[in-house]
């Protein structure tokens, strides 16, 4: 009936493979077969964002994406960021705008901005906003988010 | 929430997926972006016991024009069509209400062909599919379908779409001159009230529409009154008499925690109002 099946997924830039059944979800794959837990587990219905990850390129909710999906895709999480010592300009937004609290969101957060500064270098205040609109934080009230948002993308823009 | 068990396959081509759907019987449901579809297994609403992913399969993708009909593949993302210069250029309601369904993270991976096959009260791209007189694409065992979308929406999560049947793709004549406008739910985005307004204009005089609510009701459906009203209007400042009594025509309106059903009907009106006047500043 669901017999574990083969699967192949690029997890930042790693070539994982394993044996999962059909109806693991992806952000499941990713916390508890790889230990990669900077994948947060929100509300578990497609509405929070914590989870969020770049799958071939783009954001997705890793809670609503089976694992066998994502089979031969690349896929991106938090940990993936990163150059070795050197934070992303993202997460350096985050530290030097103070983008977070009890950070919870955050990866999620950080993700879903990786994707809106790729598809829109230059963001409006309120295109950051709209960005970002499928990431719900419950401490900041958002500014520090954006804030950090606008850090990243006039560090970005200087590099 | 972890969904029932299921066997996954991945269909290689559209005529394996229908050979799968075929093999599978009722157990068998199609997967593309999973985002109507996921969801529901998670709260084990849906428990197929085969799913058929047809997400990456070529064959479904790509926006094409051809003599002015412009035809979307089932599998093209909401993301997609809200970046498509094509769209944007000859059909741009179709491209705005793309890019406001939802959040990124489910544009990037829910699709259109799966939007109009789930049929939730609330999509917004139903209506415009509805206004735009547009026509559904089916495959099945005995081959090719067409059905227009005003008859493919029949009732809530209920569409003209046979257990062995595949959504294709979708087509429709560019259009300039149509918008959608939509009282959303803050949180989740879906229409509370939507309505698409598709105008063929002689200056400023209308003379035909074609008029659709999504939200207010079990399905997207034509304003039939809206539309009789609109023949020989002069727009911009007819829209309001037009509109009028949109939502007083309606048989069956929803109900819930988010609005009352007078409230409906009361923004259907507005709305059709919004996409009329907005139609009408394209022509």
């Amino acid at each position: 009936m669901s017999e574990p099946v083969p699967i192949t997924i690029n997890v930042n830039g790693r070539k994982r493979s394993a044996m999962v059944e059909p109806r693991l979800l992806l952000v499941h794959f990713l916390r508890e077969s790889l230990n990669l837990t900077g994948t947060h587990v929100g509300c578990d219905t497609s509405q929070c964002g914590a989870c969020t990850v770049l799958l071939d390129g783009s954001s997705a909710k890793s809670c609503t994406v089976f694992a066998v999906q994502a089979d031969g895709s690349e896929v991106q999480t938090i940990e993936g960021l990163a150059d070795g010592d050197e934070l992303h300009p993202l997460q350096d937004g985050f530290w030097e705008e103070h983008g977070l609290q009890c950070g919870y969101c955050t990866p999620g957060m950080i993700m879903s901005a990786v994707n809106l500064l790729e598809e829109n270098p230059a963001p409006s205040e309120a295109e950051i906003r709209e960005g970002i609109s499928g990431n719900l934080c419950r401490c900041t009230g958002y500014q520090h988010i954006v804030n950090a948002i606008q850090h990243a993308a006039e560090r970005m823009a200087q590099s | 929430m972890i969904p029932t068990a299921f066997e996954y396959r991945r269909a290689g081509s559209v005529a394996e997926a229908l050979s799968l759907l075929q093999e599978g019987g009722p157990e068998a449901k199609l997967l593309a972006g999973g985002h109507s579809l996921i969801p529901m297994m998670k709260q084990r609403l849906a428990e197929p016991g085969l799913l058929i992913d047809i997400g990456g399969l070529d064959e479904l993708r790509g926006i094409q024009e051809d003599g002015g009909e412009i035809a979307i593949g089932a599998a093209v993302t909401h993301a997609e069509i809200a970046a498509s210069d094509l769209l944007r250029d000859q059909a741009p309601i179709v491209a705005e209400t793309a890019a406001n369904i939802g959040d990124a993270q489910v544009r990037n991976r829910g699709t259109i062909g799966g939007s109009l096959a789930h049929a939730d009260p609330g999509a917004d791209l139903p209506a415009v599919m509805v206004a735009l007189d547009a026509t559904i694409a089916l495959l099945g065992p005995n081959g090719e379908r067409k059905v227009q979308a005003e008859d493919f929406f029949q009732d809530i999560l209920t569409v003209d779409l046979a257990e062995d049947e595949i959504v294709t793709g979708v087509c429709f004549q560019a259009c300039r001159s149509a918008a959608y406008a939509k009282l959303e739910q803050r949180a989740s985005k879906f229409a509370l009230v939507g309505v698409a307004a598709a105008l063929s204009l002689d200056g400023g005089t209308c003379s035909s529409a074609r008029v659709a609510v999504t939200g207010a009701s079990s399905h997207a459906q034509r304003l039939s009154g809206v539309e009789g009203a609109l023949a020989g209007a002069s727009l911009p400042d007819g829209a309001g008499d037009a509109a009028s009594g949109a939502g007083d025509a309606l048989d069956f309106v929803n109900e819930d925690l988010h609005g009352s059903e007078e409230y409906r009907r009361a923004m259907t009106a507005v709305f059709a109002r919004r996409a009329i006047e907005a139609a009408a500043g394209r022509g």
